[in-house]
């Protein structure tokens, strides 16, 4: 036992296993972030009155929601930067993490717009109506009336949305994010074959750790911000 | 009894307007339906509607559930969309979609069967939406407003509740007041006092008698007999998506010319 723990201890004091949670937290940030974003203007789109929008929300929901996030992050940097030369920054860490936010971010801002749909469908269709009759168009309706009502629905499957996404910033190693826990975890089990199940053990929990809060605060926040009818 | 009033089917706008049972006086045509027509799939469930309602006019409108009465005025603000005639309020045809439905929409109060409340809002709140944001009106001047409205109605100490807080027939009388505070040009009612407790009705009639006492244009689907005996002008009676009959209040109660209508009074008044 003892010495179980002090390979933990060994591990810790070679390898920055608490800067590489950190750099998945940064790249699930900015994803969260841009995902939201990018996810509302998709469910916007996909409930507009304008068909054409209706249909290129559609679209993109079916393509980026059916394709493997390993593809999409391989994509970024394959394509991008490989082939097109797109540089986000003078260093190449910086431009291999912002490309990995990208894909990140639109490949979950389909599951976002999704779950912001769901919450829409929370809302009573009333509510819409009421919000026509006095006169708001769709746009200042929808920023109004249906989206505050519809996000506070919306907190559980965003909150699952989340949890994934945290999980799946280490697909960025796709997309050569080399600091990132997956990475440090293959560099950790090279060098150290021997601690190999103290390895496992350190980031599977490191994510449980990480993850159950996020757990807990969507519960709490879906049930303290539901609307009373 | 008037000559004028028309008998089964027939398009009657015309002649009936000049007959109102009260001293009302009545001005030029507000509301304008030709020949409305409208399916859900196969049922026929608004055919060749004509009706016109003038400024001042309170119409009730009466009918068997399923009759299109709901659907005919949720038409009037585009609510429900039709096959095809012609919609116009105030001399403006309804605009199909965009901005100018919106504009034409806030001069058209609309007052729900459900209250449809803004959940997430306060009732204060849900007074001063529409003139902030569609009118442009100060938060200030909207809210002086709006409390004037809500005491009106008599519930103007329930302005910072949320309306889940408050009974079914304290958000009707909010509604009303929500829908008033946009200035509209006429007030649509779908059966507002349906969903209440028998207690609560009479609070919002009342608040719509006054209303109707005070001018405004209103066309009431209802089954409230009373009201419609106190403030109505002329009684629509619709079964299977026409209108069956029209006659002034007093008239249609007591000497109902079709069997249609004769029938479902004789249903809705043995109890």
């Amino acid at each position: 036992m003892d010495d179980f723990l002090a390979g933990f201890a060994e591990l810790f004091a070679r390898f920055d296993v608490l800067g590489a949670f950190w750099v998945n937290i940064q790249l699930t940030f900015w994803a969260a972030l841009l995902s939201l974003v990018l996810g509302t203007v998709l469910a916007l789109m996909r409930i507009s009155p304008i068909a054409s929008l209706r249909w290129a929300g559609t679209a993109y929901v079916t393509i980026f929601r059916n394709t493997p996030l390993t593809i999409i992050l391989t994509f970024t940097y394959l394509v991008l930067f490989s082939q097109l030369a797109l540089s986000l920054s003078d260093t190449l860490d910086t431009t291999f993490f912002w490309f990995a936010v990208i894909g990140l971010a639109v490949y979950h801002a389909a599951f976002v717009c999704e779950a912001i749909r769901s919450g829409v469908n929370t809302v009573p269709v009333g509510q819409a109506e009421a919000a026509r009759a006095i006169g708001l168009s769709f746009l200042p309706a929808a920023a109004l009336v249906i989206f505050p009502q519809a996000f506070r629905g919306a907190v559980a499957p965003l909150g699952n949305t989340l949890i994934a996404l945290l999980k799946n910033s280490t697909v960025a190693a796709a997309a050569s994010v080399s600091t990132e826990t997956s990475s440090l975890m293959r560099t950790m089990i090279e060098f150290r074959p021997d601690l190999m199940v103290a390895i496992f053990l350190t980031f599977a929990l490191g994510y449980v750790i990480l993850v159950i809060p996020i757990g807990l605060v969507t519960t709490s926040l879906s049930r303290r911000l539901a609307v009373k009818r | 009894m008037d000559q004028s009033t028309p008998t089964t089917g027939q398009p009657a706008a015309d002649e009936t307007v000049d007959a109102p049972t009260s001293d009302r006086v009545l001005g030029a045509p507000l509301v304008e339906l030709k020949n409305v027509n409208k399916h859900f799939g196969a049922l026929h469930v608004l055919q060749d509607i004509d009706l016109t309602v003038r400024k001042g006019e309170v119409l009730v409108v009466i009918g068997p559930s399923g009759s299109g009465k709901s659907t005919l005025c949720r038409a009037i603000n585009r609510l429900e969309t039709i096959d095809d005639g012609t919609i116009s309020v105030d001399g403006k045809t309804l605009p199909e979609e965009g901005k100018a439905l919106a504009q034409l929409r806030a001069e058209v109060g609309m007052v729900f069967q459900s209250f449809n409340l803004f959940a997430h809002k306060t009732v204060l709140d849900n007074v001063t939406l529409g003139p902030r944001k569609v009118r442009g009106l100060s938060k200030k001047a909207a809210e002086a407003e709006a409390m004037t409205l809500l005491d009106r109605v008599g519930v103007a100490n329930q302005a910072g509740k949320m309306p889940a807080q408050l009974s079914g027939g304290q958000q009707q009388r909010v509604a009303i007041a929500r829908a008033l505070a946009m200035h509209p040009k006429v007030m649509l009612f779908d059966e507002p006092t349906s969903a209440l407790d028998p207690e609560m009705i009479n609070e919002v009639l009342d608040a719509m008698v006054a209303l109707a006492q005070e001018g405004m244009t209103m066309i009431v689907v209802t089954h409230e007999m009373g009201f419609a005996r106190k403030a109505a002008n002329r009684v629509v009676f619709m079964a299977d998506g026409q209108i069956v009959e029209e006659a002034p209040p007093e008239e249609f109660f007591t000497a109902p010319k079709s069997e249609r209508a004769r029938d479902f009074l004789s249903k809705i008044l043995t109890h």
